[in-house]
Formats: structure tokens, sequence, C-alpha cells
């Protein structure tokens, strides 16, 4: 039996720069078998490992349809991350997943999204409302909501600008700290659930970014009367298996990997009222 | 119920050469370090004879008594964890070719057959945790899994506990009652032997006994309700899962700033801790590169690093995520509590902090406020 451990090699297919330190690999299995076996579900991730630096887990923002590559947005904040910055159309690596379980999009079908995304351009959820524009008819009303701390941080304002003119999708953008020529708002994300027009019974609220937003989110949800089975967060957790094994993502009874990345707010709640758990 | 047969103690040595003989390396309980450790045994003079544990918050001394027996200390510092979850491991390796290719390599998993004499019942309890945790998984653990299938145990039934010892209270002994070969039974002039699979019968019928007489059958009775009797500490009542998610807030975890090193011993020690740290290591032409695990710990602050974040960055938040994961979560995810009562986790404290007083503390409502 070979381990789950062990990596398969990949190429690099296609790489771009999306800010000065956030870029995208475009990866391929070398072995085609094992490229043509490769499935994955919105929300999953990949180890990808280099050698002598190790492994990090990193989401898959390519669309489960495209079978020719799968695509990584990698923002570099460790070693692994910086030198995986530096590969090169050509270039070999590591690669092995997907694990985890991604969002429910098939159990969202039918409801109204609402979308909150904080913090540094979250690729898993530019990559779910992706995923949906792609099969707009299967799901009701889109509320895209995504706040940043600092203007400058909000990178991809071209999407955000082209999802918006979407029918039935709505764009809500606010920065903690706005400067001069910030057209949008300023303040907690939370600020727009008062108003925005979703069917609070007939809703799937997807949530990916830092967990005191979570909480403040969840909070706003419950007042709108949004059951809790009906939110999904994003955890994020540090992971060296990504199967369970080595215990680092414990989250409560949960191991991030395994029994996420997404979660219901009803499965973690309890886990996620205070810092440091 | 079991035939149990009485194995005479100048006969000891027939069995380590039996489970030689059968194709095992054996291992026993010596001292080494001024400590009770597992080490290859070849014979009995080996054994420690008339050696005791005293053990305490922060204190483990061993003592010569005049006894002639050989397993009357409780517990050493090591469990039978790095026998099968070994400390550090090779999982597998990677090769650069020449054109900038990566070749992958699997270390296949290795284990001889071994054969362990002396394990305790809190140890085996926590072996089934283990089980649990590496073999009963969508991956089960193969590197795991393979030393795992090569052990043979000869289970010791505690006559005698030492202060730290709390198994009575978890449910785990101090009598083996599953997950072993034989087990062992010390009296004065011997052993109450008994077998609990075909391969412990196996090696039981090679050996020379007499059928166990009532009175040693007694003997054996009052031994063990005497290593219970001698148990002191314990467990709050109810529910610890529902007592620690009630507790997360609790100003008691404060308390823990000011006493806990975050060294990590507690998880050293702990028989059920699994966590891991995987380590890549590049060779010096830089061509080849080991990736490994070794043994991990809540308590170092990497262990919940994320991109430039500690999540628990302060002590007491590690304290409370071992202490709630070993006596709270854990139940959920492995039907059990993660604690088998070995008190290791008290006498290896540098600082003695006391799982079983930290719980208590817990379980009682902060200074000035009405219980809930």
């Amino acid at each position: 039996m070979t381990s789950a451990l062990v990596p398969h090699e990949a190429e690099v297919v296609g790489r771009r720069d999306e800010t000065p330190d956030m870029f995208s690999l475009q990866l391929r299995f070398t072995d085609p078998e094992v490229q043509a076996a490769y499935r994955f579900t919105m929300g999953q991730f990949n180890m990808l490992y280099l050698p002598g630096m190790g492994e990090v887990p990193i989401s898959i923002v390519s669309d489960p349809d495209e079978r020719a590559m799968i695509d990584h947005t990698i923002r570099k904040v460790g070693s692994v991350t910086r030198n995986l910055g530096r590969l090169e159309v050509g270039d070999r690596l590591g690669l092995r997943g997907p694990y985890g379980r991604g969002w429910p999009t098939e159990e969202a079908e039918g409801t109204d999204l609402v979308i909150v995304t904080g913090g540094l351009g979250c690729a898993p959820s530019v990559s779910l409302i992706e995923y949906v524009l792609h099969r707009r008819g299967r799901y009701g009303r889109m509320h895209i909501i995504q706040g940043v701390k600092h203007s400058n941080d909000l990178i991809w304002r071209d999407r955000y600008a082209a999802w918006r003119r979407h029918p039935d999708v709505e764009v809500y953008l606010t920065a903690d700290t706005g400067d001069t020529f910030w057209p949008w708002h300023t303040g907690p994300v939370t600020q727009f659930f008062e108003r925005i027009d979703f069917d609070s019974a007939r809703c799937s609220v997807f949530i990916c970014g830092p967990e005191g937003m979570m909480r403040a989110v969840i909070k706003a949800m419950r007042e709108r009367e949004v059951p809790e089975e009906r939110i999904w967060l994003s955890m994020e957790r540090n992971m060296h298996c990504a199967i369970g094994s080595c215990g680092r993502c414990q989250l409560g009874p949960k191991f991030v990997c395994r029994d996420g990345p997404v979660f219901t707010c009803r499965e973690l709640a309890p886990y996620l009222s205070h810092r440091g758990v | 119920m079991k035939v149990r047969h009485f194995l005479a103690r100048e006969r000891l040595q027939s069995l380590i050469d039996r489970l030689v003989e059968a194709g095992y390396e054996v291992i026993g309980p010596r001292v080494r370090d001024h400590a009770i450790l597992f080490e290859p045994l070849a014979t009995v003079e080996q054994l420690p004879v008339g050696i005791i544990d005293d053990q305490a918050p922060g204190h483990y001394r061993l003592e010569r008594t005049d006894s002639g027996r050989i397993f009357d200390w409780a517990t050493g510092p090591q469990a039978i964890k790095p026998l099968t979850f070994a400390p550090r491991e090779t999982l597998w390796r990677s090769e650069r070719q020449p054109d900038g290719r990566l070749v992958f390599r699997e270390q296949p998993p290795e284990a001889q057959p071994t054969a362990v004499i002396g394990v305790r019942a809190c140890d085996l309890a926590a072996l089934a945790v283990h089980d649990r945790h590496f073999l009963h998984d969508a991956h089960p653990d193969p590197h795991y899994r393979e030393r795992r299938q090569n052990l043979f145990l000869v289970a010791v039934n505690c006559m005698r506990s030492a202060a730290t010892c709390f198994c009575t209270a978890t449910g785990d002994g101090p009598r083996a009652q599953h997950g072993f070969d034989l087990a062992l039974s010390e009296l004065d002039d011997g052993f109450v032997v008994e077998a609990h699979t075909q391969e412990g019968q196996a090696i039981l019928d090679t050996l020379e006994t007499t059928l166990a007489s009532h009175d040693q059958l007694e003997q054996v009775e009052a031994g063990v309700e005497r290593a219970t009797r001698q148990q002191t500490r314990g467990l709050p009542e109810g529910s610890l899962p529902e007592m620690l998610q009630a507790a997360v807030a609790h100003p008691h975890w404060q308390s823990l700033n000011d006493r806990c090193l975050t060294c990590g011993n507690c998880t050293a020690v702990c028989p059920t801790c699994f966590c891991q740290t995987h380590l890549d290591e590049l060779s010096l032409d830089g061509k080849t590169s080991e990736h490994g695990r070794q043994w991990g710990s809540c308590f170092d602050p990497d262990h919940s690093y994320i991109h430039g974040t500690v999540i628990r960055a302060e002590r007491p938040q590690r304290y409370r995520q071992w202490l709630t994961h070993k006596f709270g979560t854990w139940v959920e995810q492995y039907g059990r509590s993660g604690c088998v009562g070995c008190g290791r986790c008290i006498a290896w404290c540098p600082v003695g902090i006391d799982v079983t007083e930290e719980l208590e503390a817990l379980s009682k409502a902060p200074d000035g406020e009405n219980p809930p």
C-alpha cells in the first residue's frame, strides 16, 4: 500500500502574479493517469511540496470541470510559499490531494447565497463565486460582501466590478480604513446585513476570513434568523499531514483537514466563541 | 473462565527464552538513568528486582527494597508508545534528477516481531486509543500498523500503585482488561499466568507451569485490590466534556500562566498523545530530501501557527488546548477520554502541575460566583 502521505510529481504549466505578494500557479500531475483520475470539489485543498522546504496546504481555485490543470492562488508568507513564488513554467514540485470537505455547492442549489469574505483576497470564496456564475441558473440571488483592513488590500478589483454587472448579484465592499479614492464603504462587513435582500429561510451563507469576523457575521445572521445549519465556515489551522493524523488542526471534536475545512456553524459554534481555541 | 497457571519465579527465564525462540526481540523493564525504561532484555537478572517508584507531582525516584519482586514499580516515563509510534521516522524521500524531475520514494514500513514484558493496564488502554487513531480511519498508518502487528504483549497486573496513579478513576486498571497476549500477576514465589490470545496460549503451552491454586488466585485478587485502594487521586464527578466546555473562560486558566512552562513533557510522556511535526531535511548535495515526522506537542507555539499568526500564543491557551482535548472533545472523536489514568504527566511535569487538581479547580464555580 502506498502511504497517503507521499506526493506525486507535478509540473507548473502556468503562473501569473496577482499582486506583489500573491501569485497563482497552474499545476498538472506529470503522470497522465494520476491527472486523469484527479477529482475535487469546491473548497477542497492540496498539499504542495518543495524539496528541502516542506509542504503547505493550499486551496484549489480552479473549476472542478477543468480537467487539464489545477489552479492555486498563494500568498507569500513563509519559506515554502515564498519559494513556490519563484517557480516558473516547467518546474517540478510535489502535489497530493485533494483533501477535506469543501463548500456544499449541491446543497446550496435553489437558495439565495450570501458570501462573506474578510481579509486579503480570500481565494476560496472568489473561486466559489466564479463557480456559481458559471452555473447561474441553479442558484438564487447572490450577495457578495468583502471586507478588507485597508483599501489597498483589495485585489482583483476588476472582478468585483464584473460580478456586479450580473443580474441578481450584489457586491458590497468595505474597508476598515479607506483612502481618499476608496469609492465604497468603510466599517465592518456586518453593516450590510440589515439591508441586503435574501430569504432567511432559504439561503446559504458562506463565510471565509478571520475568526473575529466570523463571530460577528454569525451573530448578525442569527439576528436575521438564519438557521445555524445554513451557515458554512471555511476554517484555517496549521496542517502537516492533511489526513487527520498529525493532530495539528484539531478544533474541538474536529480535524479541520479531514472533517473540514468547510463546516456548518452548528458543528463549530461552541468552539468559536473564544479566542485561542 | 480462563484457565490460570502458575509459573514459579525460578522459571521466568524460560518465558524470555521461549519468546526468543519464537522469533521475538524481547523488551522488558530495566533501570537506566534512574528510571524504569523498556529496553532489550536477555536475562531475568536484568529486571528491576526489589525496585519501587516514589512518584508525586514533579517527582520520580526509584527506591530499592528487600522485596524479591520485579514488577512492584508502577510506571516508568515511557509507556510502550515509542514501540508503535516512533519518536522520529522517515516517511518518504524526494530525489531531484539531473533534468529537474522529482522522484518520490516511499520509506517502506519496517518492524521485527517484538515481545514486551511488563505492559500495564493503562498502557494497553492507551494502545487501544492509538489503534483507533492510527488504524481505524480512511488512511490507516502503514508504519504504525507494521509495528503494531508485530507486537506480542505480556501484561502485568498492578499489585502496587504509585501516588500519581488514578487508573481506577478512568476505568482502565489496575488489572489488564484487553489487548494482551499473556498476563502475569506477581506473587512472592512466582506468577499467575493467563493467555488471552492463541499466540499467548502457544507460548504458555511451552512453559512448565502448574494450575494456579485457589490461594494463589486469592492473593492476586488481594494484590489488585490493594493497588486499587492505594489510589487517592480521582476525577471530578459528571461529564468532563460538558464541564470543560462550560469552563472555556474560567479564570483558573490564567493561573497556568504563572506555572506552566509549556515544555511539552506532559505530551511526551502521555501514552495517548499522537501529535506530530512533519519535517523535510535536504541532503548536503541538495539532491535528495528526507520527509519525516517526529512527536509534536500542542505546547509548541508552532503547533498552531498559520500564515504569520500563532492562534494559541498564550501559555494558558496552550494548556487549555491540551486539557480540553484530552478530557473533553477527545470523547466525541474517539468514543472515550484520552486519559488512561497513568499519572505520568503529573510526575514528569517539572513544576508539578497535577491534571486531577486542575480539573477539580475548573469544575468549581470561580471564586465569588454561584455555581451554574
